[in-house]
């Protein structure tokens, strides 16, 4: 096991490395040049002069293999640069921004785990009932429409019209924004901040949420037809009892996977919802960073997205393990 | 939105208990005096998946339209009969957006171009993913860890900023998107078809195969292949609908089509501005967006239902 974990923890170091690299040798290919962007900024014409001094001092006319080996040279001191665009040191942008990025991600995932696995339960148990036809629709509806777009109209429907109409307060959601951004125990929004968190958070969820109640149908319906639960309803237990505890249990392996997957996607995969909602994470900013060759911001807010998925996806893998004696890690074709 | 390779049949993420596709029994090795027969089966199945027939109509539908836009669409999707945004009405269905085009003519031109870029993002992808994969899958050793490992390093990244990336490189156009797309989409197809084929190989079919001295590629391609091809067709359908939902993305993000080009999703985006004032301009270029991509997921499951008799039961 400890030596699987050490093999593992090289891998990642090795990816990370490889996929930065090659990010970072992607914008080379950009037009435009930094030290323009940094002599410059905010769409001033700087001048030859302060051109020439930035372009030494960071090196931008070393051949592009010298330039990469010393990125990873300070980047391996701990130094991610700074902004190319407002001088902020990248580090500080991090502290700043991954927070944000988690707390979104920790409430898409609570909507996921409550929603989808109870959803798709009931879905599974009712085979074929009302619920089962809504929920089937709702989910592939779920999954089809563009992230944004659910966004636009979330939008509109509970914080546009409310505020014009004069809902009750409860339910008066806001656009974008973090309002008083205040926390409890770093995750529990305080103030007006569940006003913004709600529909992020909600259009996050959406696409993962459907996938696992999806999965999880399927997965109790398997569950369902298997011996052990016949020979549990013929030892006279109670339907509730053989589903929850018989049932349950077992189908939620394959379902506890995914989730844990999504969570370290969601660190990423939320550039969308936040770039639509300004909720100003990771996502916002690394999107932001890419629409104005930003490559310190982009690398650094990237290095810790892809460390996150990464680190998760290991902890995802062990704790099958974990859970399911009969998993071996480290032997057959699995990574 | 996309689909991530952990939503994958047996993708090779995880190690779980694996619901290999092509195991001993399931989809049949196929037989070639038969094929007839097996076509008429295949369709048997796939019309008991009612939703899933609805959606084949539609993507017919969806066809007609795109070849046919030149002759059905009343303007051309870059003409501009108004001057300004209009509601719907009889002459313009669904109205015109901020510069007089007509909504209705350009959804029809969408059409044409959300299927090109899902159809030849997918076809791309699943080339260089089905052939990779079996090469990985087949001859092991150093050519799998060198396949793998890339397709590791490019799945680490999340998938919109690759995306974004190097459609910023390349410069915004149709075919930035539908090249992003298909070089990003076959990494998932990859680990699918290498853990089928890993799999496979060890059957007695292979072993027969090579004591009658068939080629090596010969049996990758003919023999082993399509017994591995189940998950692939699936996820193809799937990623046309995933292809279609990602051009959205893209546009969203500034790194898709630009106008006039008539993407639906850049027609969303566009019109996002406006919600208020026109939110015609945004409902339908989204609807058919909604519509279609649905068809191809609907269709996705038909696909799996004709396929795999194991999954009968289930859904």
């Amino acid at each position: 096991m400890t030596a699987y974990i050490i093999r593992r923890l090289f891998q990642i170091v090795l990816t990370v490395f490889l996929a930065l690299s090659f990010l970072f040798v992607l914008y080379f290919a950009l037009p435009g040049d930094p030290a323009t962007l940094l002599a410059g900024g905010d769409g001033r014409v700087p001048n030859p002069t302060t051109i020439r001094q930035v372009t030494d001092r960071y090196g931008f006319d070393d051949p592009m293999p010298v330039q990469l080996f010393h990125y990873w040279e300070r980047t391996l001191q701990g130094d991610l640069g700074q902004s190319y665009q407002s001088g902020r040191g990248v580090t500080d942008i991090l502290k700043e921004t991954a927070p944000r990025s988690i707390r979104l991600s920790i409430w898409a995932i609570i909507i996921e785990i409550v929603v989808g696995i109870s959803v798709g339960l009931i879905s599974a148990v009712r085979r074929y009932s009302l619920v089962d036809r809504i929920t089937t629709i709702v989910t592939a509806v779920a999954s089809a429409v563009p992230v944004f777009v659910l966004a636009f109209v979330l939008q509109y429907v509970f914080a546009v019209i409310p505020e014009k109409q004069g809902w009750p307060d409860l339910f008066q959601f806001k656009t974008s924004g973090r309002g008083d951004d205040s926390w409890v125990l770093f995750f529990i929004p305080t103030g007006n901040t569940w006003r913004y968190l709600v529909l992020p958070a909600v259009t996050l969820a959406s696409v993962t949420t459907a996938l696992a109640a999806r999965m999880m149908r399927g997965s109790m319906l398997e569950v369902l037809g298997a011996d052990f639960m016949r020979t549990a309803k013929a030892k006279g237990l109670r339907d509730r009892e053989v589903v929850v505890k018989h049932g349950l249990r077992n189908a939620m392996l394959p379902v506890v996977t995914l989730i844990g997957l999504d969570f370290g996607t969601s660190i990423g995969a939320a550039v969308l919802t936040e770039t639509a909602f300004s909720w100003g994470g990771l996502g916002f900013y690394i999107a932001d960073s890419v629409g104005r060759r930003d490559l310190p911001v982009l690398l650094g807010l990237t290095t810790v997205v892809v460390l996150a998925y990464a680190g998760i996806n290991l902890l995802v893998d062990i704790s099958y393990a974990w859970f399911d004696p009969r998993v071996r890690l480290g032997q057959g074709s699995a990574k | 939105m996309t689909i991530t390779p952990s939503s994958l049949p047996s993708a090779g993420g995880v190690a779980g208990p694996t619901d290999g596709p092509g195991g001993p029994g399931a989809a049949g090795i196929s037989d070639v005096g038969a094929a007839t027969s097996s076509w008429r089966e295949f369709w048997r199945r796939y019309r008991k998946n009612k939703m899933a027939v609805v959606a084949l109509v539609l993507l017919i539908v969806l066809i007609i339209l795109a070849v046919f836009a030149d002759q059905i669409a009343p303007y051309r999707f870059d003409e501009r009969p108004l001057t300004k945004t209009t509601a719907p009405s009889w002459d313009h269905l669904f109205g015109t957006d901020q510069i007089g085009r007509d909504i209705f003519s350009r959804v029809i031109y969408g059409a044409r171009i959300s299927l090109r870029i899902g159809i030849l993002a997918t076809v791309i992808s699943v080339v260089i993913g089905v052939v990779a994969g079996a090469v990985s899958g087949f001859f092991g050793g150093w050519v799998d860890t060198i396949i793998s490992r890339f397709v590791d390093v490019f799945l680490s990244i999340p998938y919109i900023v690759l995306a974004v990336s190097i459609a910023a490189v390349m410069g915004r156009s149709e075919n930035t998107v539908i090249i992003v797309l298909g070089f990003t989409g076959w990494l998932a197809i990859q680990r699918v078809v290498r853990s089928s084929f890993l799999q496979l190989k060890e059957l007695e079919f292979v072993e027969a195969a090579t004591a009658l001295g068939y080629g090596r590629w010969r049996i990758m391609f003919r023999h082993i292949l399509p017994n591995a091809l189940q998950p692939v067709i699936v996820y193809s359908a799937i990623a046309v609908g995933s292809a279609i939902l990602a051009e959205a993305a893209l546009s969203f993000l500034g790194a898709g089509p630009v106008d006039p080009t008539p993407a639906w999703g850049l027609m969303v985006f566009t019109a996002k501005g406006r919600l208020k004032p026109a939110p015609y301009e945004l409902f339908f270029p989204a609807v058919a967006i909604v519509i279609t991509v649905l068809a191809f997921l609907l269709i996705g499951d038909g696909l799996r239902d004709a396929l795999d008799p194991k999954m009968k039961n289930r859904s």
